[in-house]
């Protein structure tokens, strides 16, 4: 099979997919509650009312016809209106997205630095003292629940040793004085962008926290995929030959087994920004970190479901893209995936 | 039908005797498990809580507010003799509400592994095994499935459905069973080649028996590793979802609920969260060590 050809292949499935998700979503919406339209209402409605909603939803209409009309809103950005903060579903999404990208883009950073160099000392070192070190570590980030690992760093770091901030993305003080100008709604990148450093320095102190209760789950994974995918390249017969050859150590760890590697690494990292998506929910919630995830928490314990539906849209989408993207940087990096 | 198959089975003797090599395979993984000391010590962890869950009416020193009876006289004291992990905000000793916390993870998670391998394990065999249209639209079904990170299509589920502990258990497993379809059907689309299940079908054996008695069984290895690897992550999924408040309800001493209810005091009063905190963490270790372990021994992959 040529790479064009898995292209198109992969993009058929990824289209696929997109109609999937849009059909389960109407499904959750439209057919998994007992009365939409009561549900649209909240408990305080009189009889007429129902009635009422249930024509202006179109409720009283074929499923046919109700899943037309849902997929047409969905092209066309009419995504509903929020039942709790009344503004439209899809701008608000848009306002709380930058500051979640932010925080998962951090953290994914902190992941796959932390997590591919331990992961890759430990399987040049194996049996070392870093090894064990490492893996202990590393079980223990997987079974730590975001939100109590959340909570214990605001223990420790902010009451017992007092070095960082716990709540929020700025101080307010320094949101007065110095004001960030909104270019991409990432605040830290838009404090560097234009110049503003001392906002800058502030957003970088409150981002470090959260940062670290999202990145521990993730780092912990890529660490574990690393050592053994690394073990794995280490033992194949071109590391051998490059042995036997006399290469340096350092070089053959690095250039071969590392690069090598790459592809199911590449695969856990895929997931990896999948769980972020989710598990910033829980982090946002504790940190006040102005996000999707503190949209989404309110959103559902409000049951606004317009909005419960768009963010679980956006987040499928999100994660089908990156999904996407790993594919076929894999497919670029190893050329078996393709030809098989 | 056993009627028909008893003369057949004799000549191959005895059932030991015809699985001689799976007996000796399985005594030689028992002692490679038990060499792992990490993974013995998350079996005596995950026995510890199942002990603990059974024996809470008689080992909690305050049964009823394990339960979720409220003391209003002794709210929010630090950890004491008494209270050897403090009481919370309802004055309920929080040791108890911990003990009698450790039957809810225990119970969901079987609950939901039950019933993902009862959908998901047979849909898999029979999508690998019989191949054609049936293999490509369970497939498919599963590739939407897999599209969502499983936590969020949960959380919209539950959000419909009501928050409840046994809406999560639905919900769970409504995310989960695709996992065991795709893993299934890759075994049984290799198993599909093999000689034994060749010569099972060449004697006209019906494709139902080959499925049922030899491609599920032989699939049984990964389904088990992969079941212990994932129960970590179903205890911890109870445990978020509960604590954003779709799971379980007050008073119920579930620990993902008691981290949330402590929240607003952990400055303060750090116990409230931090002791049901920390056994969700031991759980969820004691269920990954036990999952890395069983990989280790009965995935081919992993050499020896």
């Amino acid at each position: 099979m040529s790479l064009r050809l898995y292209l198109v292949r992969r993009l058929a499935l990824m289209v696929f997919v997109l109609i999937g998700i849009v059909v389960v979503t109407f499904f959750i919406v439209r057919v998994v509650p007992s009365d939409p339209a009561q549900l649209y209402l909240g408990a305080r409605s009189r009889a007429g009312q129902v009635e009422e909603v249930r024509r202006q939803l179109g409720l009283d209409r074929s499923l046919v016809v109700q899943f037309g009309g849902y997929v047409g809103d969905l092209l066309t950005g009419d995504w509903g209106e929020s039942l709790r903060t009344r503004h439209s579903v899809l701008e608000d999404i848009l306002h709380f997205l930058p500051a979640s990208l932010e925080l998962i883009i951090s953290a994914m950073i902190v992941a796959i630095i932390v997590g591919v160099s331990l992961g890759a000392l430990s399987a040049y070192r194996k049996g070392g003292l870093i090894d064990h070190g490492s893996r202990i570590v590393a079980i223990a980030g997987v079974s730590l629940p975001a939100f109590f690992l959340a909570l214990l760093l605001q223990v420790i770091f902010f009451r017992v040793l007092g070095w960082f901030p716990v709540a929020t993305q700025i101080d307010p003080v320094v949101a007065q004085t110095h004001p960030v100008t909104h270019v991409t709604g990432m605040l830290v990148v838009d404090a560097f962008i234009t110049g503003n450093f001392v906002a800058f320095a502030d957003a970088l102190w409150h981002l470090v926290l959260p940062t670290l209760a999202l990145a521990a789950y993730p780092a912990g994974l890529i660490m574990r995929m690393t050592r053994s995918a690394m073990l794995e390249a280490l033992e194949t017969d071109y590391i051998k030959m490059a042995r036997a050859m006399g290469v340096r150590q350092r070089f053959i760890v690095l250039k071969y087994a590392l690069k090598n590697s790459l592809a199911p690494v590449l695969t856990v990292i895929g997931l990896m920004f999948a769980y972020s998506l989710v598990g910033t929910f829980f982090v946002e919630l504790i940190f006040a970190w102005p996000g999707l995830g503190t949209y989404a928490t309110m959103s559902i314990l409000s049951l606004d479901y317009p909005a419960i539906m768009g963010v679980t849209i956006v987040v499928a989408f999100m994660y089908v893209f990156a999904n996407l993207i790993v594919d076929l940087l894999i497919a670029w990096l190893d050329p078996r995936v393709v030809l098989s | 039908m056993e009627m028909r198959r008893t003369p057949i089975l004799g000549m191959w003797g005895s059932y030991r005797t015809r699985h001689q090599a799976a007996f000796e395979e399985s005594r030689y993984s028992l002692r490679v498990f038990l060499k792992d000391r990490l993974a013995l010590l998350g079996v005596c962890l995950i026995l510890a809580t199942i002990i603990v869950a059974v024996a809470a009416p008689w080992i909690a020193p305050y049964p009823d507010q394990g339960r979720g009876a409220s003391n209003v006289k002794e709210r929010l004291e630090a950890p004491s003799r008494a209270h050897p992990f403090g009481t919370d905000a309802s004055g309920r000793d929080v040791l108890s509400r911990v003990i009698f916390g450790a039957r809810i993870p225990l119970m969901i998670s079987s609950v939901v592994v039950a019933a993902v391998l009862i959908i998901g394990v047979p849909l898999g065999g029979i999508a690998g095994y019989i191949g054609g249209w049936i293999d490509e639209l369970v497939m498919r079904i599963t590739d939407i499935f897999l599209a969502f990170p499983a936590l969020i299509l949960a959380m919209a589920l539950v959000a419909f459905l009501g928050p409840s502990l046994r809406n999560v258990a639905i919900a769970l497993v409504i995310t989960w069973w695709p996992w065991y379809t795709r893993l299934v059907r890759g075994m049984a689309v290799s198993l599909r080649q093999r000689p034994y299940v060749l010569a099972a079908r060449t004697m006209g054996v019906s494709q139902w028996t080959i499925i049922r008695r030899h491609v599920l069984p032989n699939a049984l290895g990964p389904v088990v590793v992969q079941v212990s690897l994932d129960v970590g992550t179903v205890i911890l999924e109870v445990a978020g979802l509960s604590f954003i408040g779709l799971g379980a309800r007050p008073p119920q001493p579930e620990w993902g609920l008691m981290v949330s209810e402590g929240r607003e005091y952990i400055l303060s009063e750090w116990w409230i969260s931090t002791f049901p905190g920390l056994a969700i963490f031991l759980l969820v270790l004691a269920c990954n060590l036990v999952g890395d372990g069983l990989r280790d021994v009965l995935d081919p992959r992993t050499k020896r």
